[in-house]
């Protein structure tokens, strides 16, 4: 029983991941005065891509046809970890969040190698950006999501949003720092815009784009997928991490049900927040990036400490 | 004690304590003036909500007005006269970099830990939320000290000598429940006269050597070297 709710738990993040992407893009648009796509637009592309032949460079090895596949597992074993709708599941009781970080990295290795591998400049200029921002935004988010582990005294995400949910309304200052710390990694991690645009085609200032230029078919359709659920992943953790109230603690129907409406309520605020942020700010220049991340490894820090100074009992 | 055994007001109380020291790191960080005075602004208007909550909770009714003063001070005018002083010299524009920030941000985390380290012998003679909110308050000083030091404009030296004087003004509210009022009357009124006072010393210095940058006054010496 509790096997199959894991199950629906990360087919639902599955299918929900192009839907949060397609409400993004409505809210831009609507901010933005354009007319928005359907919000089904993204399942639309996702089809069409994946009914194409992809086309594959004749320098192309092993590594780019296979990376898309590995890239989608990695990111899905990343959501199974991550809990959704309900607390206390077998998939999250197995991995804590170290692993979870972990596959995001096993996960931008071979995105990275595969923007290496057919040789075009574009690619290679990706992956360094890429490496370059994410090894400075992986120290961030461990500090913020230390600061969770400590005040609940556990890696285990699950345990750790029982915990917080358990305590009832307890105001911790330490995690109001590691939240705008988490918030800015995620905008990093992601590509959202202060970091990178998700929107253009432009090549001096894409990152994640230029990895994933030579993709088209279903390999192209199994990465934007893959970088759908690691924006909905990032959502979700804020929301669940910060404000877990609704989240199934016993596994009825009803209290799926709640924790399902619940998620996608926060998940859709979250979504409006960052749509107005991204209608907003300007994207920066890439060498200002690293103080923009370093700015929020120090509010993880500054978490991290505040928790030891201002919390723990004496 | 844990933070979850503590009432709803001591925890605001030191949630309030850990965004007043996040602002004295966001001015720290800051290389434009205008945005480092919104953020003073900031803590002044932390600082009120502490002595509100601290006033409604201990039932102290003084504090209202010492609360009120704060906001009047530090939220309205110092920052209103500052932001009229760089605007009326022209400064506004300039981006005066920090030769290194991280070095500096790194340096403040680390007087951060070392207050709190200084303060904690004292942890079995008080209660955890005095420790606590002396930790905070004696790295705001610190750290405004910092900032003096790291920032080379005359005006940033204003804010950072301010917040050193926020500092303490948190620590005597929330470890103290407010001085007596004739002190904390002659206090609001000498930050006053010390806000009107380095008005005049900034148009002395601009006269004399025509800019803000402190840096310049090294040149001013009698015997070329």
């Amino acid at each position: 029983m509790n096997g199959l709710i894991a199950i629906l738990q990360t087919v639902l993040f599955v299918s929900l991941a192009p839907l949060l992407a397609g409400w993004l893009k409505l809210c831009k648009c609507c901010l933005q005065n354009r007319k928005p796509p359907s919000l089904l637009q993204p399942y639309r592309d996702l089809l069409k891509l994946t009914r194409k032949h992809p086309v594959v460079a004749e320098q192309a090895s092993w590594i780019f046809t296979k990376a898309p596949y590995i890239i989608f597992s990695a990111t899905l074993m990343a959501a199974s970890v991550v809990p959704l709708i309900a607390v206390d599941l077998p998939t999250s009781a197995g991995a804590d969040m170290i692993v979870m970080v972990g596959f995001f990295a096993f996960a931008r290795f071979f995105l990275a190698l595969a923007g290496l591998d057919i040789g075009t400049a574009f690619g290679g200029m990706g992956s360094s950006r890429e490496m370059t921002i994410s090894s400075l935004a992986e120290p961030a988010m461990l500090m913020a999501v230390f600061t969770l582990a400590m005040a609940a005294s556990t890696t285990n995400l699950s345990v750790a949003i029982a915990h917080v949910l358990n305590e009832g309304l307890v105001l911790r200052p330490s995690f109001v720092f590691a939240l705008f710390a988490l918030i800015l990694v995620g905008v990093a991690e992601t590509g959202r815009v202060p970091v990178d645009n998700p929107a253009t085609h432009l090549e001096l200032t894409m990152i994640h784009e230029a990895m994933i230029l030579e993709y088209s078919g279903r390999h192209l359709a199994l990465i934007e997928w893959a970088s759908q659920l690691k924006l909905m992943l990032y959502g979700v953790l804020i929301a669940n991490i910060f404000l877990p109230w609704g989240i199934a603690e016993t596994f009825t129907a009803e209290a799926l049900l709640y924790g399902l409406l619940a998620i996608i309520a926060k998940l859709a605020v979250l979504a409006i927040a960052l749509a107005i942020s991204e209608t907003l700010l300007a994207k920066m220049r890439l060498f200002r990036v690293q103080e923009y991340l370093s700015f929020a490894y120090l509010l993880g820090l500054l978490g991290l400490l505040s928790h030891i100074i201002l919390e723990v009992s004496h | 004690m844990a933070l979850s055994t503590m009432d709803i007001y001591t925890q605001a109380i030191l949630s309030t304590a850990a965004l007043i020291g996040l602002t004295s790191f966001l001015m720290l960080g800051q290389s434009r003036l205008l945005r480092m005075i919104f953020v003073f602004g900031l803590q002044g208007l932390l600082l009120t909500i502490t002595t509100v909550l601290v006033a409604y909770s201990t039932d102290n009714h003084h504090l209202y007005i010492s609360a009120g003063l704060t906001l009047a001070l530090k939220v309205v005018f110092i920052p209103w006269m500052l932001r009229r002083e760089v605007i009326t010299m022209n400064m506004h524009r300039d981006v005066q970099a920090l030769t290194n920030k991280t070095t500096i941000m790194l340096g403040g985390a680390s007087l951060m830990v070392f207050s709190y380290y200084v303060l904690h012998p004292i942890v079995h003679t008080t209660t955890a939320v005095m420790l606590n909110a002396l930790a905070v308050s004696l790295s705001v000083v610190l750290l405004g000290m910092l900032l003096m030091i790291a920032h080379r404009q005359a005006i940033a030296h204003v804010v950072g000598f301010m917040s050193i004087e926020n500092g303490l003004f948190f620590a005597a509210i929330v470890a103290t429940n407010g001085m007596p009022m004739v002190v904390e009357l002659g206090v609001a009124f000498d930050v006053l006269v010390a806000a009107v006072l380095f008005g005049i010393f900034f148009l002395h210095i601009r006269t004399s050597i025509d800019s803000l940058d402190v840096d310049l006054l090294n040149r001013l010496h009698e015997v070329d070297k």
